[in-house]
């Protein structure tokens, strides 16, 4: 299939939470600089796969994975790979808007910092880079010694996608970055989704079937911890393979 | 319906009795030091060394042996108890063992104040050789308020939101670096206001000091940690009972218990002050 120019894949992933199987062999293959939608209803286990691409889920006592995860040629989850090492290159936005309770300067320094970008000339770059590239610095380039705590819900969230950037990572994971949000910060994240794709590879959660449709190059569908269907966001949406996705995106589910 | 508001004002009125008889109690036992305290107050008996068998002067060093032995509970304990608690409520695996030794530092708390006396005694005192010493009761006070501290930094840390770490952990930084940078700092309020209430109480102690730092009397001050010392709680203890002069030194009791008294609560008044401070400050 795709597999010239994958980042990450997937390979007859199993995942359980303590003797709950929430994964059920998952073979998956993400391509680079493309948006890719994982869609299906809650509890399903999408969010569960995207955690697991960057080694969240090893935050949570009593899990375990089996089959594996490889990016760029190597099995994240071998012995003697730092899962802090993957974090940095695979970044992570949250469906919950979650800055620091810091300024807006410190929240976008704060990891590059502790990376060794001490230079106060470097991390002014890079803030106005970051915010820049997360369409937020026009809004914010005179108070970024406000705390972010003050920006509004939207703002918040592409802070956090500036703070994620900053990390210059490859890979940018998405879990359902917009429920939080108005239509208007929605569309301005979707743009800069968009836009991002040049740069980075993104894998996006959403419960919102015209989000995957409008932003994703390529949409998987899962159910009870299966990958039900993975094609084109074009194909799945309009000439999919299964029944249960076309069941699923028309609504008539249950 | 009638019924049901009787019922609910009897009952506010229960409760609102309840917190008006506290009230007054305590504030009665405080104009009560304070009516009988206050005319023993003065410069001298502030800044003097007691004289004349305690019957005159003032009580200097037992307000500096006070404040040695406190500050270096705290010295001894904070980091103790925050490392602890940092390690059960951020590190360790959560199971069995954990909740074993939870509950072990839950009954700590409640042991008597006596216990730690004796325990002091027994292990810095003599099986230590550190002898009856600032250094003795300071281990002892702060292994007294040890749980406190164990106990209030868990809470804040608790209340320091999930978020915040995985903010920090998903930016691929180390689980440590996210403590020491995120979790702490938002904690560190809660931290030391619960330490400092725990440390007011200890100051006010007797039991864990007499047998481990406290001196019936000292003609200079200590001048190393090895030394005895004179501190408030203990000395009331000695106007009021080992004396030969009780009578004539009961002036000089309520003045001490005042001065105690004042110091405990202008400590716990500091830790309301920051809490207040923090909580219009809070920003999650
Ligand atoms: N920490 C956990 N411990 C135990 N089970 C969990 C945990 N997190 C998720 N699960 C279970 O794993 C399954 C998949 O959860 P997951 O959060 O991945 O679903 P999801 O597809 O993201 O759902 P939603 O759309 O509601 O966010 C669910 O059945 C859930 O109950
Ligand atoms: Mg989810």
């Amino acid at each position: 299939m795709r597999t010239n120019d994958s980042i990450i894949q997937t390979k007859q992933v199993n995942f359980f939470y303590g003797t709950f199987k929430a994964l059920i062999d998952v073979t998956m293959d993400f391509e680079k600089n493309k948006v890719t939608a994982l869609i299906g209803p809650s509890g399903c286990g999408k969010s569960t796969l995207l955690r697991l691409l960057n080694r969240m889920n090893d935050l949570i006592d009593g899990t375990r994975v089996e089959g594996e995860v490889i990016f760029e040629g190597t099995n994240i989850y071998d012995t003697g790979i730092d899962p802090v090492d993957i974090r940095r290159r695979i970044g992570m936005v949250f469906q919950k808007p979650n800055p620091f309770p810091k300024t807006i300067f410190d929240n976008i320094t704060y990891g590059p910092k502790l990376n060794g970008v001490r230079s106060k000339d470097a991390q002014e770059t890079l803030v106005q880079q970051s915010l820049e590239q997360a369409s937020l610095w026009e809004e914010v380039k005179d108070i970024l010694n406000r705390s972010a705590m003050t920006l509004s819900g939207g703002q918040q969230q592409r802070l956090c996608i500036a703070r994620a950037l900053a990390m210059r990572p490859d890979v940018l994971l998405m879990d359902e970055p917009t429920s939080a949000l108005d239509p208007i910060s929605t569309a301005k994240i979707e743009e800069l989704i968009a836009e991002l794709k040049r740069n980075y590879t993104i894998i996006i959660v959403t419960h919102n079937m015209q989000q995957a449709a409008r932003v994703s190059d390529y949409t998987g569908f899962f159910y009870l911890g299966k990958l039900i269907e993975f094609n084109p966001t074009e194909k799945l949406f309009t000439k999919p393979d299964e029944k249960q996705t076309e069941e699923y995106i028309t609504g008539r589910f249950g | 319906m009638r019924w049901r508001y009787f019922k609910q004002h009897a009952f506010f009125a229960i409760v609102r009795l309840a917190a008006f008889s506290i009230a007054a109690a305590i504030g009665a036992f405080l104009v009560y030091i304070l009516v009988n305290g206050i005319g023993a107050i003065s410069w001298e008996f502030l800044s003097e060394h007691p004289r004349e068998s305690m019957t005159k002067g003032g009580i200097m060093p037992a307000i500096l042996g006070t404040f040695y032995l406190t500050a270096g509970a705290i010295i001894i304990a904070l980091p103790l108890g925050v490392a602890s608690a940092i390690y059960l409520s951020e590190y360790a695996k959560q199971g069995p063992v954990i909740r074993i030794i939870r509950v072990g530092v839950n009954c700590l708390a409640g042991v008597p104040s006596i216990v730690f006396g004796l325990f002091g005694l027994g292990l810095f005192v003599v099986f230590l050789q550190f002898g009856s010493c600032i250094l003795s009761g300071a281990l002892t006070l702060g292994f007294l308020i040890l749980p406190t501290i164990i106990g209030a930094s868990e809470e804040a840390l608790k209340s320091v939101p999930q978020t915040f770490r995985e903010a920090s952990l998903g930016l691929g930084v180390s689980k440590w670096q996210t403590i020491l940078r995120i979790v702490l700092p938002n904690a560190l309020p809660g931290i030391l206001t619960g330490s400092i209430l725990g440390i007011g109480r200890a100051a006010g102690e007797t039991a864990p000091i007499m047998f481990t730092a406290a001196a019936f009397f000292t003609a200079k001050l200590p001048s190393s940690i090895f030394d005895e010392v004179m501190a408030l709680p203990y000395h009331v203890y000695v106007l009021a009972t080992a004396g030969t002069y009780i009578e004539e030194t009961r002036p000089l009791q309520y003045g001490t218990v005042l001065v105690l008294v004042a110091l405990v609560l202008g400590v716990d008044l500091i830790a309301i002050i920051i809490r207040s401070y923090i909580r219009k400050k809070k920003r999650w």
